[in-house]
């Protein structure tokens, strides 16, 4: 593999595949697409299969000096490994659920390949200049998706969500032209480890979190989502949950932590409050949705509170469980959507009255959706559990009351997908048509396939994904280590025991033992 | 230094001057029909002076070597810089407007000609180091333009734009002259040397005012907020090509003077026009930006989408470093060929009848029914908006690295915080193209040499642009070195 630039190729193929696409008909539209992602996904398989567990931290890294003031930059390491992954499996997934879309398939098909290009960009990008351009372009192709392809309201979700992503990022320019201008370099590995004055790290920090908090997106900045995961084509909501989510949680891990570590500690109040609300308040508003995307959306929201959670934890276990959530949730909540997509396509309605008891007439189907509900409440044996266990074992550490709030996430979490399990796969088949719907045919099963068997091999063996990222969590919790602050919940050393020879203090001495039993 | 060697260095001047009115001769004898003759010799005229003045800027030049006429002009690599970029604006007019002007059946051999003495004052305009010689550029530059904007003469609009567009020309020459004269009672010379070096130290009242009023005048031309009215009216009557020009090369023209002006003559009081340049900067992106939200017609939308970039210019300006104005002269490329590309478009849309079509209700569904001018002029508005990856988004990014290199975070926060005001009413464009449904007005065919330009503009302003960066980047630093040299 040494030279092979399997990055820029992997960045290439569906960039030129997206092109071809303008300016073929649909059928062939459809065909080069699916090939083209195909393609990309060989070359992940492959990106993963030469990564070197414990090797070099930065690896497959390509610098080409082609631009005035930055570079073109590109090299991963395992917490970019494991998200690229998850791009390049999620889109031929995407191309699949888009058999519905019968109008502009080549610009559709241009528009997702366009789209995958940018979201590996974005995680495979070492430069930071590189990095806030991938990040940003990402806009335009989902606003044209959303727009075009979209629900009935999708000129106002696609508005909002351009112009909050925009007005989110475009302050994060100033602070990374700041940073290069102190640091003197735009290398994002060295900047890593460069140490920004306290002082400034506040301000730097603020920029930051205003890009990453819309996109993660944490309440109370979160209102772009739901609209525009409502109105996008099934495709679109897969990708904007599965992958674009991820790159607030993969900018915190990248940027916020390492980068500003003390300015980290200072605001760790804020991001652990708005996610304490996050949970709690984005999953009561989950369990009252009567549109099952919307109510897919706000468990979005809630199942990404419990990854800042995690991020902010300041040690490893909330690292690696942020990253197993990231990943877990970036499956789940794509199947979830795949889902909705699955009766949507046969019904098209997203109300939830209008279904019931599908498991009489779709069995195999109801079988999947139980799977990925299980797996978003954090059934144990599915990845959500894994992840949830590890973010609420690291928040423990760090704050009880953090995590007590946090955990009733997952309670409320089970209530609402359990709740909207039962009103669409259980009880009568009171809709006839519902009832009349056919089960899942090969291309559904060949979507829906494969991410269950990602979610169980995540939630049995989850060491396969944990390990590529062990090292680099290590190095960050080692950096972070100064900062981290002290945390509530740490075992206390008892007292020790007074020496036997002092009878007279022998009833001291066992309420003294008594006293460090009790803590 | 000789006269030789100083008619050497004004070559383009004077072999544009020549041409010129041996091609106003030629128009008065062959006639109306010679006019397409005559713009594409126009063109051809334009790239050999662009080649005449090529080298002065690929060497940089600068200093004593580059003083013409005892120092009313200097073509250094500043003024070659500007003056290529004019050439190009220029060239591409004269490409556009015939097929526009036979159409509407007004096209006059003098077009052509207007637009080459226009492009003699701005040449002189970009190289002036005396107020005189720059007031000389200016008016040559703006007496040519009136008449352009009134060139449709049975459009009652252009006559209007025409007309106003001469009053507050007027208007705003009277004030630069003003102030030019406040500068020379209170410093004793035209000269930009001799002002800077008059102004050292503490400033007397008068030679402020001096100061306030000549950049008062400057704002006029290029037409930054708070003077900014005229804008959107000339540009919305004026005949498309002319608004292309009008958009593009007398603003580089403009701004490159304001930029001698502020950081030559004035260099050493950068303290008493910074705070102005930073409020009419500020001014004129949210003015620019909250003013194109309702417009329905699409050239005042570009009118307003002009003075926003104003804004975004003069940020480079207010740093007042060497940086800030290479910044500038970058942005100014790119702005040159986001505004071509706009305009081009425009120009390629309109109704069966052969007439243009400016309403944005009109060119709904675009994207279905003419999706190559739709996918360009997308990527002009995303451009314009500056998103990445397009192009557009490094002419911002130039300027705001040289705003927060020069410490100042506050303007490049605001300024970029309201450039995403800016992106709406862009966006609105592409909704309308994109989403809608096809109004189905645009009919017709175009000229190949509308698809030419706008297939290079659009391929200037994708990302394959950013692979001039360093090109780009090298040659504005040669630019804003000689300017700083000077000064």
């Amino acid at each position: 593999m040494a030279g092979f630039p399997i990055l820029s190729v992997m960045l290439l193929v569906p960039l030129v595949a997206g092109l071809l696409c303008l300016f073929v008909e649909a059928k062939a539209a459809r065909t080069l697409a699916l090939v083209a992602t195909l393609v990309d996904f060989v070359l992940g398989v492959l990106l993963w299969a030469n990564f070197d567990i414990g090797g070099a931290q930065w690896q497959f890294v390509e610098k080409v000096p082609l631009f005035a003031g930055f570079q073109w930059a590109l090299g991963i390491d395992g917490i970019a490994l494991m998200l690229i992954m998850l791009s390049v499996f999620l889109m031929p997934i995407c191309i699949l659920a888009s058999a519905s879309i019968q109008k502009r398939v080549g610009e559709y098909m241009a528009a997702f390949l366009l789209m995958e290009t940018l979201m590996i960009g974005v995680f495979a990008a070492q430069d930071l200049y590189l990095f806030y351009i991938f990040f940003e372009a990402g806009l335009i192709p989902m606003y044209l998706i959303i727009g075009i392809w979209g629900g009935d309201n999708r000129i106002y979700a696609s508005y909002k969500f351009f112009l909050y992503t925009l007005l989110g990022s475009v302050l994060m320019l100033i602070a990374m032209l700041w940073m290069v201008h102190e640091a003197g370099t735009t290398d994002i590995p060295t900047l890593m480890a460069y140490d920004f004055p306290v002082a400034a790290q506040t301000w730097l920090f603020l920029a930051f979190f205003a890009s990453f908090a819309v996109k993660m997106p944490m309440w109370p900045v979160h209102t772009w989502l739901p609209d525009a995961h409502v109105q996008a084509p099934t495709a679109g909501s897969v990708i904007l949950a599965g992958v674009l989510l991820k790159m607030g949680g993969y900018g915190f891990i990248r940027f916020s932590l390492p980068m500003f570590p003390e300015a980290s500690a200072q605001f760790v109040w804020l991001i652990w409050g708005l996610s304490m609300a996050a949970v709690v308040i984005t999953s009561l508003i989950a369990l009252v949705q009567h549109d099952m995307k919307k109510l897919i959306a706000y468990s979005s929201v809630a199942h990404m509170a419990i990854v800042t959670v995690g991020l902010f934890a300041f040690n490893t276990q909330g690292l690696e469980g942020a990253m197993v959530v990231m990943l877990s949730h970036g499956l789940v909540s794509a199947a979830l959507f795949l889902c909705v997509g699955v009766i949507y396509d046969r019904l098209h309605t997203r109300e939830i009255d209008r279904y019931g008891g599908l498991s009489i007439n779709m069995p195999k189907y109801a079988l999947f959706f139980m799977l990925f509900t299980m797996a978003s409440v954090g059934l144990p044996g599915t990845s959500g559990f894994v992840g949830e266990f590890l973010s609420l074992a690291g928040i423990y550490k760090a704050s009880s009351v953090v995590a007590a709030v946090s955990a009733t996430g997952i309670i409320l979490g089970a209530a609402y997908m359990l709740y909207l399990y039962r009103r669409v796969a259980f009880g009568d088949q009171k809709n006839a048509d519902a009832a009349a719907m056919p089960d899942l045919s090969l291309r559904e099963w060949l979507m829906l396939g494969p991410i269950a068997a990602a979610v169980l091999w995540m939630g049995v063996y989850p060491e396969s994904f944990l390990a590529p990222m062990r090292a680099d969590i290590a190095a960050l919790d080692a950096r972070l280590s100064r900062a981290a602050p002290a945390g509530d919940a740490h075992l206390k050393m008892g007292e020790p025991k007074p020496a036997a020879g002092h009878a007279d203090h022998a009833g001291h001495t066992e309420e003294a033992a008594a006293e460090g039993e009790a803590h | 230094m000789d006269l030789a060697a100083s008619l050497s260095l004004v070559a383009p001047e004077v072999l544009l001057s020549a041409s010129g009115l041996v091609l106003l001769l030629v128009a008065a004898w062959a006639g109306d029909k010679s006019a397409r003759a005559i713009s594409y010799i126009g063109v051809a005229l334009l790239a050999v002076c662009a080649f005449l003045a090529a080298p002065a800027l690929c060497g940089g030049a600068m200093g004593a070597d580059t003083v013409a006429f005892g120092g009313q002009l200097r073509v250094d690599a500043f003024a070659v810089f500007a003056k290529l970029l004019i050439y190009a604006a220029s060239g591409m007019t004269l490409l556009v407007a015939p097929a526009y002007f036979e159409r509407a059946g007004a096209m006059r051999a003098e077009f052509p000609v207007l637009i080459l003495f226009a492009t003699v004052g701005m040449g002189i305009m970009v190289s002036a180091t005396d107020l005189l010689a720059l007031y000389i550029g200016l008016e040559l530059n703006s007496l040519a333009a009136y008449v352009l904007a009134a060139f449709l003469r049975n459009d009652g609009r252009s006559a209007e734009a025409g007309l106003k567009y001469f009053v507050l020309g007027a208007l705003a020459s009277g004030i630069l002259l003003f102030g030019m004269s406040l500068t020379y009672g209170f410093t004793g010379t035209t000269h930009f040397d001799g002002i800077r070096a008059a102004l050292t130290g503490e400033m007397s009242m008068g030679a402020l005012f001096g100061l306030i009023f000549v950049l008062a005048g400057l704002a006029f031309k290029i037409s930054a907020v708070p003077f900014h009215m005229w804008t959107p009216d000339v540009y919305e009557g004026a005949p498309t090509p002319v608004t292309a020009f009008f958009a593009s090369a007398p603003k580089v023209a403009a701004l490159a003077l304001a930029m001698r002006v502020a950081l030559d003559a004035f260099g050493t009081q950068a303290a008493a026009w910074q705070q102005i340049v930073i409020f009419a900067a500020l001014a004129s992106i949210i003015v620019g930006a909250l003013g194109a939200i309702g417009q329905i017609n699409i050239k005042r939308l570009l009118a307003y989408s002009s003075i926003n970039n104003v804004g975004f210019l003069l940020i480079g300006l207010a740093t007042g470093t060497q940086q800030g104005a290479s910044a500038m002269l970058v942005y100014l490329v790119i702005y040159v060929a986001m505004t071509v590309g706009g305009f081009v478009a425009v120009l390629m849309l309109k109704d069966a009848d052969g007439t243009p079509v400016e309403g944005i209700p009109e060119i709904a569904g675009l994207s279905r029914t003419r999706p190559l001018i739709a996918l360009c002029l997308a990527a002009v508005m995303f451009s314009l908006a500056g998103i990445p990856p397009l192009f557009g988004f490094w002419g911002k990014f130039v300027v705001f690295q040289a705003a927060v290199d020069a410490g100042m975070i506050p303007l490049a926060a605001i300024g970029i915080a309201a450039s995403v005001i800016g992106a709406f009413y862009y966006l609105k464009v592409v909704k309308v193209m994109y989403f809608d449904e096809p109004a189905d007005v645009v009919k017709g065919t175009s000229d190949w040499a509308h698809w030419a330009l706008l297939v290079v503009s659009a391929l200037f302003i994708s990302p394959l642009g950013y692979l001039l960066t360093k090109w780009m980047g090298e040659l504005a630093d040669k630019a804003a070195a000689a300017l700083f040299f000077a000064a």
